[in-house]
This record gives C-alpha cells, structure tokens and sequence, in this order.
C-alpha cells in the first residue's frame, strides 16, 4: 500500500514540476532559515567555548537608575565601585569574574595598523571560563595588584603582530602605545560571544581609563558562578538582598542591576522589563512569529495541494468506486503529503548545511563554527512533518467528500 | 440478486428540479446479463450509478445480495463496493501515473492481501484480457481497446459478483468493441458474474441476456 502511494507521489510531483518546485522551495527555503538561525542562536546561547559553566552563572551587565516620578531613567554597565563595595561582598557565589566590555584599538606591525578589541579582567575571569591555553598561562592576582603590564592575546592576534611564530610568551606586544609582555596565547573565541571574545585581556588595574570611580555605573560586566546549579537561588536571593541596600542618588528612587542567566538577560532585553523577566511574552511572541513564518509555506502548500486534487479527481474517483474509504483516501493524502515535505525536508537540511558551510567559511565572524547538531535535525525534521500535516489535512478532507459520480466526470 | 424499489432520482439547483430516474422498480438475477438502452440523458448512467453505490437515490431502495444498502456508513459501502463490486467506465479512469499492472491491483489494496499475492492476481487477471505482455507499460503507451482491456482487468482482479459496465464499447471502433463484448460474455457464461451494461449499441444490447430501455427516466421496456 505504502509502495503504492509513494510510487503516486513522486509521480505526482514529477507531473507538474512547476507546481513542484514551488513546494519543495517553500518548504526547504523556511527550513534552511529555521535551522540556520537555530544554529546560530544555540551556539550564542547554550555553553560554548569558553564558556562552559552557563547552566550555574549569572551575569550582571547593566545597572539602571530611575526615577519613577519623572520618568528618567540612566542605564549602563556596572563601576568597579560597585563591584569592589557591593558585589564583592557576596559570600554565596564560588567566584567572581569582572571585566569589562571590549574596546577597539590600535596596533602596529611593518607600519601596518590591526585593529584590537582589548577587555581588562580580574584574574577569576580565567578560572570561571575554560579558555584553552595554547601557551603560558592566565595572569594572577599577584600581577593584577602589581599592574604588571602583562596580555592574554589571542591566537589571531599572535598570527596578525608576530606572523608564525609560536612562542611568542614573554615576547612584547605594543597596545595603544603601551608595551605588555606576553602572558599566554588563547584560542580565540567568537564574536557572538560578548562575555569571553576579546583579541587581547589585560588586567582591570592597568587600564588607563580611571576604573576608580564613585558611582556605580562604570565599564564593568560581572559573571557570579555558583558551585553548582542548586546554589543558584541562594545566590540570587543574597545578590538581591545586596542590591536593594544600595544607596541611591538623590535624583532616582530605584536601582535595578538584575543578575541573569543568558535566556533571561535576552528575554528581559526584548520582552520584558527592569521588574519581569518577560519570558511569558516572549514564548508567545516566539510562538506565534515561528507560527506565522510556518504558515506561509503551509498556505501555499495548501493552495497548491487543492489544485492538485481538481487534477486527480478523476483518480480519487476511481479509487472510490473500487473500495477506497474516505478515510483511507485522507490517509493516502497525508502519507503523499509527508513524503513531499520530507523531501522538502531534505532539501531544507542540504540547504542548511551548505548555507552554514558558507557562513563558517566566509569569515564574517571568526573563530565561530557553527554546526547543525541532532536536536537541530530532530527540529527540523518536526518541523517538515509538522508541514506535511498542517497542508494536508484540509486539502485531504476535502479530498475525501468528494462526490464519486462528480469526481469521474471531470476529465 | 439486486433488487430496485421505486427508485427515483432528482437532482435539484436553486431553480430548477430535474427527474432523472422516475419510480423504476427492476429485478436482477444472479448470474444475468442485463443491457440498459435510450437516448442520451435518459438516465442510463444515473441508473447505472445507483445500482453501483456510486450515487444515492431521492426515493426508493436498493438491496444487493439481500442487503439493504441504504442503512450502510461509508466504511461499510467502501467495502461493499470493493468486494462485490466491479466497475468498467466508457473513459477508462485508469490512473497515468501507474503501470497497468498497478492499476489492475488498485481494488486489492482495499483488502487484507500480500504484495506477491496482489500481483500475481493482477497477472492473471490482465492474462484473461490478453495484456499479459504489457504489465510494465502505461496507460498513455496503450490503444483505446488496450486500455478497456486493462479497465476490465482491474473490474475482475477482485472477483466480484457484479460488473457494471457504462458504455464499455463507446469510445472504440467496432471490431475493438466486439473484442470487448466477447470478453464481458466469457466471463458471464464461465464465471457466472453477473454483468449490468449501459450501451447505446443495438448490436452489443442484443448479445446480452435482457434489455432494459429507458425514455426520460421512465423504464419502457
């Protein structure tokens, strides 16, 4: 039976490779994107190199004063102030990791300017992520309070200021003027990652910008790591308990510095606010957009699946008079209708792997290697049946009523 | 055999009502071969399709083999018609997209029966037609009498008790046509089916065990 309905549907698509054609590229082409940009959120969301400890940090990036009555509201990244008076004072947390985020500057080499994105760290933010050190090591608290002018770089740095040369630990780098001796080389990270990615880290205590200041919104992002995931409550309710201490300006009446997991950091961003994470909101907006992005080739899939049955009318009439149920002809519809969006499906996943092939290759953001992993696969596959089923159940029912007598006699 | 009770047929538009089928009460026996003459739009084919479960009368009752065929659900009819029925049409209705051994084994695949099992059914039934060298072709590689040929195949794959048979030799020329007719008779006279026949051929009408004629709807004769 199986053989019989799958020998029709490929013949049916054979048939009319226009109509085809059109199925197979709306299909596949919202399968690329969907898996693409699943693909790419997974890799800026789930645990990636370096950043290995996700699933127990959290992350302080901004401190927001406001001022209810008036409406103002100031906003930015945290002052080391805070860090050092506030933060630091936590007991709950295994460690602390501060830094701030990334500043572009200048290097020479041959007369030839690189650009450099330079983060200042403390000596924790080494042992929060898992950088891999290709050689030397993380510069330690020893160091930091020295202000020993000392550099991390990564290894695109190594092979832009010193070319092939491997060991290059102990050797100087010129940043923006300054000398640093080389610390250790890491394994660069990718640009989607805006906690850990940087071309060279430095120590907090050797920036030139004044990182002593009062206030407490400065340059500096915080990541709170907690021993294990379970601690995670007990740290956020001693965070809180430590923000809602802060003195506040005269000029503002609350202070907001929310500690987040990532998913709750861009929830918070797009959906929700200073007071609710909003992920409520954003599974309905998520929803419905991935919703309304699958309904467009369903439609299609639709209007095109009912011009096909005017076509094969005089089949479903035949198939009537010699024993076929209505629901057996739903059946056979749906079965064709899977076997055309699994091969859309298919396409969608060559589609997919070419698009990432190119994204990865194209260097647009370095050291990012993005891949389509099974849960992507499993989605994508969810996905096309999800299409197979959604376009074929009304155009099968319809299918299914027609009239014998009137089926046949469309030629 | 089958039994038709007063049986009327209207077909209704937002103005207009036309009888097609006018109070027709007709008996057929088992094992009969029974033609169905008139004019154009006289209710032949209506008729035809009645008596096939293809179609349901405004009035009256059908029973076919001692079943009232009325009461059935579209489960029950489906099956009924898949065993007991089988179906020649004047266009052939045989599906492009399939071999014609595919097509032949189009009414088994409504029953509980294995792929060879199919097939070698299929086979015999296309080498009682003839056609046992063209089981890999196309409908659209055969001629018009192939074709009916491959239509009649497909009709008695399933051994049914019934054919019914609209206009089997109209679309073909006289000598493919008695080819057809001598077919239909063989297997009335050696496998005792019984075989209901629209036609518009005097001829073909007379080879036949009765005749039925109908005039607007009406049984005449």
């Amino acid at each position: 039976m199986l053989k019989n309905y799958f020998k029709i549907a490929i013949a049916v698509l054979r048939r009319r490779k226009f109509f085809t054609f059109i199925s197979l590229f709306g299909i596949s082409f919202t399968l690329t994107i969907v898996m693409t940009s699943t693909a790419l959120l997974e890799n800026v969301m789930s645990p990636a190199y370096p950043d290995y400890n996700r699933e127990r940090s959290l992350y302080v990036q901004r401190v927001t004063l406001k001022n209810t009555k008036e409406g103002w509201i100031n906003s930015n990244s945290a002052s080391y102030n805070f860090v050092k008076k506030y933060v630091s004072t936590l007991k709950k947390p295994e460690k602390i990791a501060f830094y701030t985020s990334g500043t572009n500057t200048n290097a020479y080499v041959n007369n030839k300017k690189i650009l450099l994105e330079v983060k200042y760290t403390n000596d924790l933010y080494w042992e929060v992520a898992s950088f891999d050190f290709l050689s030397g090591k993380a510069y330690t608290k020893r160091q930091i309070d020295n202000a020993e002018r000392v550099a991390i770089i990564s290894d695109r740095t190594r092979k832009a200021y010193f070319g092939d040369q491997q060991d290059v630990v102990g050797k100087n780098i010129e940043v923006d003027n300054v000398n640093y001796r080389v610390n250790g080389v890491v394994r660069g990270v990718p640009r989607t990652n805006r906690h850990f990615q940087a071309e060279v880290y430095l120590p907090y205590t050797v920036s030139k910008t004044g990182y002593d200041d009062q206030g407490v919104m400065g340059n500096f992002s915080v990541i709170l790591l907690a021993k294990s995931a379970a601690d995670m409550p007990s740290i956020r309710a001693e965070y809180q308990k430590m923000v809602d201490k802060i003195p506040v300006d005269k000029e503002y009446d609350k202070l907001y510095a929310h500690a987040d997991t990532p998913w709750e950091d861009l929830s918070r961003r797009f959906f929700g606010s200073d007071d609710s994470v909003g992920f409520g909101k954003m599974l309905v907006m998520v929803s419905a957009f991935l919703l309304l992005f699958l309904l467009l080739p369903t439609i299609n899939l639709v209007n095109i699946n009912i011009t096909r049955i005017m076509e094969r009318s005089s089949e479903i009439g035949v198939r009537k008079a010699f024993g076929a149920s209505s629901r057996t002809l739903v059946y056979q519809f749906l079965v064709e209708n899977i076997i055309l969006t699994l091969l859309g499906g298919l396409i969608g996943i060559v589609f997919s792997y070419v698009v990432i092939y190119i994204f990865n290759q194209s260097g647009y953001t370095p050291d990012l290697n993005l891949s389509l992993n099974f849960s992507v696969l499993a989605l994508g596959l969810f996905v096309c049946l999800l299409f197979g089923l959604l376009s074929g159940v009304y155009p099968a029912w319809r299918m299914s009523r027609l009239n014998v007598v009137s089926a046949l006699k469309v030629r | 055999m089958i039994r038709l009770q007063n049986i009327e047929k209207v077909y209704r538009t937002d103005t207009v009502e036309t009888l097609a089928i006018d109070n027709i009460t007709l008996d057929i026996a088992k094992g009969e071969f029974l033609s169905i003459m008139g004019p154009s739009g006289c209710g032949k084919s209506t008729l035809l399709n009645i008596i096939g479960l293809l179609d349901e009368p405004s009035k009256g009752s059908i029973r076919i083999d001692d079943q009232d065929t009325s009461r059935f659900s579209d489960q029950q009819m489906a099956k009924f018609r898949n065993q007991k029925l089988g179906f020649i049409f004047q266009s052939y209705h045989l599906i492009n997209d399939l071999q014609v051994l595919d097509n032949v084994e189009l009414p088994l695949l409504y029953r509980t029966s294995s792929a060879k099992e199919r097939r070698q059914l299929a086979t015999e039934a296309l080498e009682k037609v003839g056609l046992s060298n063209r089981l890999k072709h196309f409908p659209n590689q055969l001629s018009g009498g192939q074709r009916q040929r491959v239509a009649i195949a497909r009709a008695i794959v399933g051994r049914p008790q019934i054919i019914l048979a609209d206009e089997p030799t109209g679309n073909l020329d006289s000598a493919m046509g008695n080819e057809i007719m001598d077919i239909l008779i063989n297997l009335n006279k050696n496998d005792g089916t019984t075989i209901i026949m629209v036609t518009h051929d005097e001829n073909m009408a007379h080879k036949t065990h009765r005749l039925v004629r109908l005039f607007d709807g009406s049984q005449v004769q």
